[in-house]
C-alpha cells in the first residue's frame, strides 16, 4: 500500500460498508485495535535541535526507522523524548518527507552526506520529488565518476600477478605506466608522422633532372621511398600485432575502430605487393594509395581531442543528416529551376539538371567560381535569389546548429538518462506495488496459520505472530479480504493465475475432486468451496485428486497445508516492501520444522489425509457450521511416516 | 457553507473587475481554496468527538491542501488501496456519493458527514447510504443496468489474477442473485424499502454493517 494515503485508510475501510449488501457471503473478522492510543507528540531530538511532530505523521511510512519500532532503540527515557546523533539540518528534509509526502534533496548538501543520512533513516532515494530527482542523480554521477577517476589512479599501480600478455595490454593502453611503454608510444608517433610525410613529399616535383622536367621526387628517388614506407609498414604490423596478442579480448579488438583504422593503413602496402605491375590493375593499385592517407587517423590513439571529436560527431550524427538532408531539397530546388530558367538560351552550360547541381552548390556557398553562369533574364533572377537564399540556408544557420549540437548532444544525453532513470524508478515502484499486493497474498497464509495456531498454539507463539504485522497492515489486509468476500473470488499471484489458465485449458473436466467446480455443495455458499490450488511455496506439487467421500452434510473438502517455515514465508511486514530487504524480517517461530495443518472435514478418517503431498490450497474460512452438524473432531496429532515433525491438526 | 466560499467568489469578482484580459490571472486567483466550519459547528453535525474531528481534518488536509478533493485525486487515492485492480469506476460512484450536493468536489464537511453516517450512524442511515450508493441516477430506484454498473466496478477492483478465474457473465450472474434477493414483488426494480426489509433479514448483512465500527 503506498503508505502516503495511510490517513486515508479509515475512509476507504467505511466506504466497504457499500459492498455489504451485494456480498453474499459473510465478512471476515476485523483486526483489532487494541492499542487505542491518542495522537501524541513525538519529540524528536537531532543533536540537541528539538523537531515535533505527531505521531501519525511518522507512522505514515512504516518502512522507515521513524515509522516503524526502530526508533525505540533512540528512546531516552528521562527526557522523554527520541535523540539522534546526526545533522539536523539534513534532518528538516528527512521529517519534511513525513509532513509532505515529498522528499527533496537540499541543493546545499553534500551528495555523500545526503545519502548517508537517508540510509540511515531507511528512506530509498528513488522517492526523491520529480522537481530535485534530477538534480541528485546528476550530482551523485558526478560524483561517482570522481570516485572512479581517483580509483584508476590507484589501478595504474602494478598490480602483482599479472601475467605477461596483462602488462603488455595495460602498456599499449596507458603509455605512461612504464618507460618502454613511453618509448613504443613516442617511436610509433614518430613513425605515423614520417609516414604521413613521406606521402605528401612523394608527390612533390623534385626538380628537373637531365630526362625530364618536374618528376615528382617518389618517381625520383623510388628506391629511398619505397624503404621508408617499408619501414613504416613493418614497424606498423609489428604493433598491430603485439596489440593482437595482448588484447584481453581478441573479438573485441578486431571489431574496434582502431584495429580497422591500423588494418586500412597497411593493407594497401601488402596489396600493392601482390599485385605485379600490370597496365590493367595499376589504376587500381593507385587508388589504394589513397588510403595510405588513413595513417594519419592512427594519431587518434596518441590525441585525446582527436577522439572526442569523433565521438561528437558521432553522436551528432543525426543533426548533420538532417542539414544535408535540407541542403539537398534547396538545391534540387534551384538546380530544376535554374535549368529550366536557361532552357532557352543557347550556348548554355546548364545542359541537365544534375549540371545545374554543381551551379547551385557553388552558387548557395557563396563560392562563385564562375564556370557557370546564367545568361537569361528569368535566369539571372532566379540566380540571385539562390545566391541570397544561400546566404540564408547556409552562412546563418551554420552557427546557430553548431550551438545547436551542443545544446541538443547535452540534452539528448539527459533525456536518455531521465528515460533509463524512469524505467528503472519505475520497475522499483512496481516492484513495491507487488510487494504490497504479495504482502497480502502471504499474509493472507500466515493469518490462516494465525488462526489455526490460535486453537492449539500457546498464547505466546500467536502473540509473537500477531506482533509481526502492523495495524495498518492487518487493517489494509482486512479490507482486500471484504473484498474478495463480497466478490466470491480470491486474489491471487501472477503464477497461480497463469497457472489455473493452462489447467483450465487443458482439461475437458476438472479430474480434480469435485469440490473444485462447487456444483454438488447443498450449502450452495460462494464461499463454502475452495479448489486446490498450487501456492508457489518449494515442494508444491500438483494436487493428487483427493477422494472425497459424498455424504449428505454439506461437504467440506479436506486440505492439507504444508507450510515450510522458510523464507518464502517469512512476514513482509517492515522494511521488506519498499526497501527490498526480503532476508531481514522475522520468521515464523519454527526453526526448520514443517507444520501441516490439515483442516479435516468429518466424518472423513483422517488416514486420508496424504503425507508429504504437495501443497493444496488454504483451508476456507467457513462460516460457523449451521446447526445440525455432528459435533467436530477431537485434535489428533500423528507423525508422519516421513518422520519429520509433522503435526497434523484437525479443527472446524 | 456557501458563505465560506467568499474567498472564491470574491477572487473572481476581483479578476473580472481588475480588467484582467490575460487569462493565466483568472486562473490563478479563481484556484479554489476552502475553509470548513468552524469545528463545534460539525461537532453539532456529526457523530464525531472533537479529538477525532481533528485527526481527521488533519488527514484530509495534507492529502488535499486546497480543502477539497476533486475527482481525479479521489481516484489516484482510492485506487492506492487496490493495486490489483482498476478501482477508478467504483471511486466514481463513491465520489458521487460523497459528494452530496453535486458540486464536482468533496469538501471536508461532506467528507465527514459520509463518515459518520459510515461508522456511527443507525443500520437505517447506513442502508440509506449504500442504497443511495448503488442508485446512480439517484431516481429512488436501482435498476438493473444501475446494479450492474456497480458490479462490474467492484469485480474491476478485483483484477485479473483471481481465483477461481473471472467470467464475463460473473457479475451480471451476482446481480441476478441480488434482485432474487432484493426485489420482492419482481417489478425489475429495486425501491429503498425493498432494500432496507430485504437487509434487515439477512443475517450476513446486519452482521457485517456492525464491521466497522471501530475504525477511528
Amino acid at each position: 500500500m503506498a503508505t502516503g494515503v495511510a490517513a486515508w485508510l479509515p475512509f476507504a475501510r467505511a466506504a466497504a460498508i457499500g459492498w455489504m449488501p451485494v456480498a453474499n457471503c459473510p465478512m471476515p473478522v476485523a483486526p483489532r485495535d487494541n492499542s487505542k492510543r491518542q495522537d501524541e507528540l513525538i519529540i524528536l531530538n537531532v543533536s540537541g535541535r528539538r523537531f515535533q511532530t505527531w505521531r501519525t505523521t511518522l507512522d505514515r511510512y512504516p518502512d522507515t526507522l521513524l515509522g516503524s519500532s526502530e526508533k525505540d532503540f533512540f528512546y531516552n527515557e528521562e527526557t522523554k523524548e527520541y535523540f539522534f546523533d546526526r545533522d539536523p539540518d539534513a534532518f528538516r528534509s528527512i521529517l519534511n518527507f513525513y509532513r509532505t509526502g515529498k522528499l527533496h534533496y537540499p541543493r546545499h548538501e553534500c551528495i555523500s552526506a545526503y545519502d548517508e543520512e537517508l540510509t540511515f533513516f531507511g528512506i530509498i532515494p528513488e522517492i526523491i520529488g520529480d522537481c530535485c530527482y534530477e538534480e541528485y542523480k546528476d550530482r551523485k554521477r558526478e560524483n561517482l565518476e570522481r570516485l572512479q577517476d581517483d580509483q584508476e589512479e590507484n589501478k595504474d599501480m602494478k598490480m602483482p600477478n599479472m601475467n605477461f600478455r596483462e602488462t603488455m595490454w595495460r602498456a599499449f593502453e596507458n603509455p605512461h605506466t612504464s618507460t618502454m611503454a613511453l618509448v613504443f608510444y613516442y617511436v610509433t608517433g614518430f613513425f605515423i608522422a614520417i609516414s604521413v610525410i613521406t606521402n605528401v613529399v612523394e608527390t612533390v616535383p623534385c626538380g628537373s633532372t637531365a630526362n625530364q622536367k618536374d618528376m615528382p621526387c617518389g618517381e625520383r628517388y623510388t628506391v629511398a621511398f619505397f624503404c621508408m614506407d617499408t619501414a613504416c609498414v613493418m614497424i606498423f604490423t609489428v604493433e598491430y600485432l603485439m596489440r593482437l596478442f595482448a588484447a584481453p579480448s581478441r573479438y573485441r579488438f578486431m571489431r574496434s575502430v582502431m584495429s580497422i583504422i591500423d588494418v586500412v593503413a597497411i593493407l594497401p602496402y601488402y596489396i600493392g605487393l601482390v599485385m605485379t605491375n600490370n597496365e590493367d590493375v595499376s589504376g587500381a593499385f593507385v587508388t589504394l594509395r589513397v588510403f595510405r592517407v588513413f595513417r594519419i587517423f592512427k594519431f587518434s590513439r596518441h590525441s585525446q581531442g582527436l577522439r572526442i571529436l569523433g565521438y561528437t560527431l558521432k553522436s551528432c550524427a543525426s543533426e548533420l543528416g538532417f542539414l544535408l538532408f535540407s541542403l539537398t531539397m534547396a538545391i534540387i530546388i534551384f538546380a530544376t529551376v535554374m535549368f529550366y530558367a536557361e532552357k532557352g538560351s543557347s550556348s548554355s552550360k546548364f545542359t541537365s539538371i544534375p549540371a545545374s547541381f554543381w551551379y547551385t552548390i557553388v552558387t548557395m556557398t557563396t563560392l562563385g567560381y564562375g564556370d557557370m553562369v546564367p545568361k537569361t533574364i528569368a535566369g539571372k533572377i532566379f540566380g540571385s535569389i539562390c545566391s541570397l537564399s544561400g546566404v540564408l540556408v547556409i552562412a546563418l544557420p551554420v552557427p546557430v546548429i553548431v550551438s545547436n549540437f551542443s545544446r541538443i548532444y547535452h540534452q539528448n544525453q539527459r533525456a536518455d538518462k531521465r528515460r533509463a532513470q524512469k524505467k528503472a524508478r519505475l520497475a522499483r515502484i512496481r516492484i513495491a506495488k507487488s510487494g504490497s499486493a504479495n504482502a497480502f497474498l502471504q499474509s493472507k497464509h500466515n493469518g490462516l496459520l494465525n488462526e489455526l495456531l490460535e486453537l492449539t498454539g500457546t498464547e505466546d507463539e500467536e502473540q509473537k505472530l500477531t506482533k509481526s504485522i502492523s495495524l495498518l497492515e492487518s487493517q489494509h489486509h482486512h479490507l482486500l479480504h471484504c473484498l474478495e468476500k463480497t466478490t466470491a473470488h480470491e486474489f491471487v499471484d501472477e503464477q497461480i493465475y497463469e497457472q489455473n489458465c493452462l489447467e483450465t485449458a487443458l482439461q475437458t473436466f476438472p479430474s480434480r475432486s469435485p469440490s473444485m467446480s462447487g456444483h454438488d455443495s447443498p450449502a450452495g455458499s460462494c464461499c463454502g468451496r475452495r479448489g486446490k490450488k498450487n501456492t508457489p511455496l518449494p515442494n508444491a506439487s500438483l494436487p493428487t485428486a483427493h477422494p472425497i467421500p459424498t455424504h449428505q452434510g454439506p461437504l467440506q473438502e479436506l486440505s492439507a497445508i504444508h507450510i515450510q517455515c522458510s523464507d518464502p514465508l517469512s512476514h513482509t511486514a517492515s522494511r521488506s516492501n519498499l526497501n527490498l530487504k526480503t532476508g531481514d524480517s522475522s520468521k515464523i517461530n519454527c526453526k526448520g520444522g514443517r507444520i501441516t495443518t490439515a483442516i479435516i472435514s468429518l466424518p472423513t478418517p483422517p488416514a486420508l489425509t496424504p503425507d508429504g503431498d504437495g501443497l493444496h490450497g488454504p483451508p476456507q474460512r467457513r462460516p460457523p457450521p449451521p446447526p445440525g452438524h455432528p459435533p467436530p473432531p477431537s485434535i489428533q496429532t500423528t507423525m508422519s511416516s516421513a518422520g519429520t515433525n509433522i503435526v497434523k491438526v484437525s479443527a472446524l | 457553507m456557501d458563505a465560506k466560499r467568499v474567498e472564491t467568489i470574491s477572487a473572481r469578482v476581483d479578476a473580472a473587475v481588475s480588467s484582467s484580459d490575460s487569462v493565466e490571472d483568472e486562473l490563478e486567483l479563481s484556484a479554489v481554496r476552502h475553509r470548513p466550519e468552524g469545528l463545534e459547528q460539525l461537532e453539532a453535525q456529526t457523530r464525531f468527538s472533537r479529538k477525532e474531528l481533528q485527526i481527521l481534518y488533519r488527514g484530509f488536509k495534507n492529502e488535499c491542501p486546497s480543502g477539497v478533493v476533486n475527482e481525479e485525486t479521489f481516484k489516484d487515492i482510492y485506487s492506492q488501496f487496490f493495486p490489483q485492480g482498476d478501482a477508478s469506476t467504483y471511486a466514481h460512484f463513491l465520489f458521487n456519493a460523497f459528494d452530496t450536493d453535486h458540486n464536482g468536489s468533496v469538501s471536508f464537511e461532506d467528507f465527514v458527514m459520509g463518515l459518520s453516517i459510515l461508522l456511527r450512524g443507525t443500520i437505517q442511515e447506513k442502508l440509506n447510504w449504500a442504497f443511495n450508493l448503488y442508485d446512480i441516477n439517484k431516481d429512488g430506484y436501482i435498476t438493473k443496468e444501475e446494479m450492474l454498473d456497480i458490479m462490474k466496478a467492484i469485480y474491476d477492483m478485483m483484477g485479473k489474477c483471481t481465483y477461481p478465474v473471472l467470467k464475463e457473465e460473473t457479475p451480471r450472474q451476482h446481480v441476478e442473485v441480488f434482485f432474487q434477493k432484493m426485489d420482492k414483488n419482481k417489478d425489475g426494480v429495486v425501491t429503498i424499502d425493498e432494500f432496507i426489509d430485504c437487509c434487515q433479514n439477512d443475517e450476513n448483512i446486519m452482521r457485517s454493517m456492525h464491521l466497522f465500527e471501530n475504525v477511528l
